[in-house]
């Protein structure tokens, strides 16, 4: 976490200060044993400290932001930790298989799409950053629909998101970055419940395109539990229209409970993120050759549905696992 | 090396800086200003050794201008934005029916071997359809339907037409983002000078901006070096619209996008700010462009990044901000001893 620096704290605070005046933060090994009193009443200060000089960078516009307009600091220290309560509390997520994602280079997330508002993109944000050793940013691939919309589409972007095109993958991926993509689209997350974990269409392959063309590998990544936090049992298509989007959902909640409808079901949730599947030996010429991508991108669908039955097996309960 | 070089535009302030930096250039022979009016008595200076010739390139004269003073490199610098609504269709002519002829008179004059244009990254439009990152290959998904953008849209297409029927011609379209700098007063700079920037609510734009120092260094070296192609030219980095307001001490004042457009009317009546509708979608999504052809081929490495341009900017403005960062600074600072004294 190379962003979360800690500030070092003023001099005048007196015996109240962290004991961590070599610069190692606060650790329990430094100088006198403190009550713990004191070291909550540190903490607090220093969390404090922290927040302030993080408002006076926000006010001054003392920040930096990548060509996609990804806003790191921003992202780890409010977006991730809002994110996390959600992840930890009320999904209880269990992310399996995080070292089959690489720590380092680029690679490509391919990943089943479904309850109805993308929580299943945001669950998988946090467990990649949170649990993988390497604590990767996904950088997500989203419809076009997503960055025309104003507040969600600015939101996107600070959050490190961009359009899902391949100059945007392969540029992402070309920078060594890891990159989700959820091929099946809206068909996917907005697919009745009856059809729950039975993966979509997959688009036309661009991701495996750009892939092939970067010679990075594909990592399937599989979630169970996403399906069932808004049961979507009826489609509103005028009012649909009239919003402009893809769907208006009716679950047994929304909208006839209003807000409280839109609180997802604590559902017990699996991110199981699959083998690598190499794309160097395909080479990249074969991204041009559509019976190839074709079958690779097959070959990732049926390895991600795969995973969600054997997932779906082991599961006694929705809500408990 | 260009012997006799004609420069558009001079009354303004790139023209004008360009036309002098040329004049100085050793080898360069002799250099021709040409605008409709001539420049002020301070760039007049900054023009040095280069002759102004007042002359109309929307008029067949330009053409005689060129062959008889033996022209061979022609810099189209001329087309602009800054033109307040009003001036919209003067700007049209000037850009399009200027540009137009200024390339007929390049065709009919064998002696000319080289087109310099300065074009504008707004021909790739900006919009939520488009890839995060403009190369010079990607196809805008949306083409700029009115003012200045459709214009460079235009005149690129003119000097692609040229290109093709004079092949021996060497043609350099630099394609700038913005321009900021201390001396640079475009729409954007008296943009970022109101008091209060209005915005549009929900939206945050990418900004890359290019410094009115680096724009005319490699306008230059596009003069006196080959470098035929097409180049994106932006500094590095990028800062978002709220960032670069908060950077120039503004408050960002966040807008209902409807209430744009009648705001703005209202404004350039009071001859505050100039926004265009190619500008506000400018402001709703922004526009980054990817310069790796600029580094490599051409071998031109911007001296600002996005960010330093626009502070160079800021200070050289002396744009006061509303709360300095000092007064901020201490701020945090007395608040964080309030803090450090609490005991319980």
């Amino acid at each position: 976490m190379t962003n979360a620096r800690v500030i070092p704290l003023h001099p005048d605070g007196g015996e109240s200060r962290a004991g961590g005046q070599d610069g190692s933060e606060g650790s329990p090994g430094g100088g006198r044993a403190r009550t713990g009193s004191e070291e909550d009443h540190a903490d607090w200060h220093e969390a404090l400290v922290d927040a302030l000089a993080f408002a006076r960078r926000r006010l001054l516009g003392e920040y930096g932001v990548d060509e996609f307009g990804f806003d790191r600091e921003l992202t780890d220290r409010v977006f991730l930790p809002a994110l996390r309560t959600v992840y930890e509390n009320w999904f209880r997520v269990e992310a399996i298989g995080l070292d089959n994602v690489p720590s380092e280079s680029g690679a490509l997330v391919v990943a089943n799409h479904s309850g109805t508002l993308p929580w299943d993109a945001l669950m998988t944000t946090v467990a990649l950053r949170d649990r993988h050793p390497a604590g990767r940013h996904l950088r997500m691939l989203g419809a076009d629909l997503v960055f025309a919309a104003p507040l969600i589409g600015s939101l996107a972007r600070r959050t490190g998101h961009t359009l899902a095109c391949n100059e945007d993958a392969e540029r992402l991926l070309r920078a060594g970055e890891l990159v989700g993509v959820w091929p099946e689209g809206f068909k996917g997350i907005g697919k009745p419940f009856r059809d729950r974990y039975k993966l979509q269409r997959f688009g036309r392959g661009g991701f495996v395109s750009a892939a092939m063309r970067r010679g990075v590998p594909i990592v399937p990544c599989s979630i169970v539990g996403a399906e069932e936090t808004y049961p979507k049992i009826g489609d509103i298509r005028p009012l649909a229209r009239l919003l402009g989007t893809p769907y208006f959902p009716v679950t047994p909640f929304f909208p006839q409970l209003g807000a409280l409808g839109a609180v997802p079901l604590p559902t017990k949730w699996y991110i199981e993120f699959g083998e690598p599947i190499d794309t160097v030996e395909y080479g990249a010429d074969a991204a041009d050759d559509p019976m190839v991508v074709f079958d690779l991108s097959d070959q990732v669908r049926e390895n991600i549905q795969e995973t969600i039955y054997r997932l779906l097996a082991q599961r006694d309960s929705v809500f408990f696992g | 090396m260009p012997d006799v070089v004609l420069v558009t535009g001079v009354s303004r302030f790139t023209g004008a800086h360009l036309a002098g930096r040329l004049a100085d250039s050793p080898g360069v022979g002799r250099v021709l200003g040409v605008d409709v009016v001539p420049p002020s008595p301070e760039l007049s200076r900054r023009m040095g050794r280069a002759e102004f010739v007042r002359a109309d390139i929307r008029n067949p004269l330009i053409a005689k201008i060129v062959s008889e003073a033996r022209v061979d490199t022609v810099v189209q610098v001329s087309t602009g934005s800054d033109g307040l609504p009003p001036a919209r269709t003067v700007h049209k002519e000037m850009n399009v029916l200027g540009t137009m002829r200024l390339m007929a008179a390049c065709q009919s004059s064998p002696r000319v071997r080289k087109l310099v244009v300065k074009s504008t990254s707004a021909v790739y439009g900006a919009s939520p359809r488009d890839p995060a990152v403009f190369t010079e290959d990607t196809a805008p998904k949306d083409l700029p339907s009115s003012g200045y953008s459709k214009d460079a849209v235009e005149v690129e297409g003119y000097a692609r037409g040229l290109g093709r029927r004079r092949p021996d011609m060497d043609i350099t379209v630099l394609r700038f983002t913005d321009l900021v700098g201390p001396r640079i007063d475009s729409a954007l700079t008296r943009y970022f000078s109101l008091p209060l920037v209005p915005t549009i609510f929900g939206r945050d734009a990418r900004l890359q901006l290019l410094h009115s120092e680096d724009a005319l260094a490699v306008l230059q070296r596009a003069t006196l070096e080959e470098h035929p192609g097409v180049f994106n030219v932006g500094g590095d980095g990028v800062l978002m619209l709220g960032q670069a307001i908060r950077r120039a001490g503004r408050a960002p004042t966040p807008l209902p996008g409807a209430a744009i457009p009648p705001l703005t009317g209202f404004l350039r009546g009071t001859n505050l700010a100039g926004l265009s509708a190619a500008q506000l979608e400018f402001l709703n999504f922004g526009r980054v462009v990817d310069t790796t052809r600029l580094r490599e081929r051409f071998g031109f490495v911007p001296r600002w990044t996005t960010q330093q341009a626009f502070d160079d900017f800021v200070h050289g403005r002396d744009l006061r901000p509303l709360v300095s960062p000092e007064r901020i600074r201490a701020a945090e600072r007395e608040i964080g001893r309030a803090i450090s004294r609490v005991r319980w």
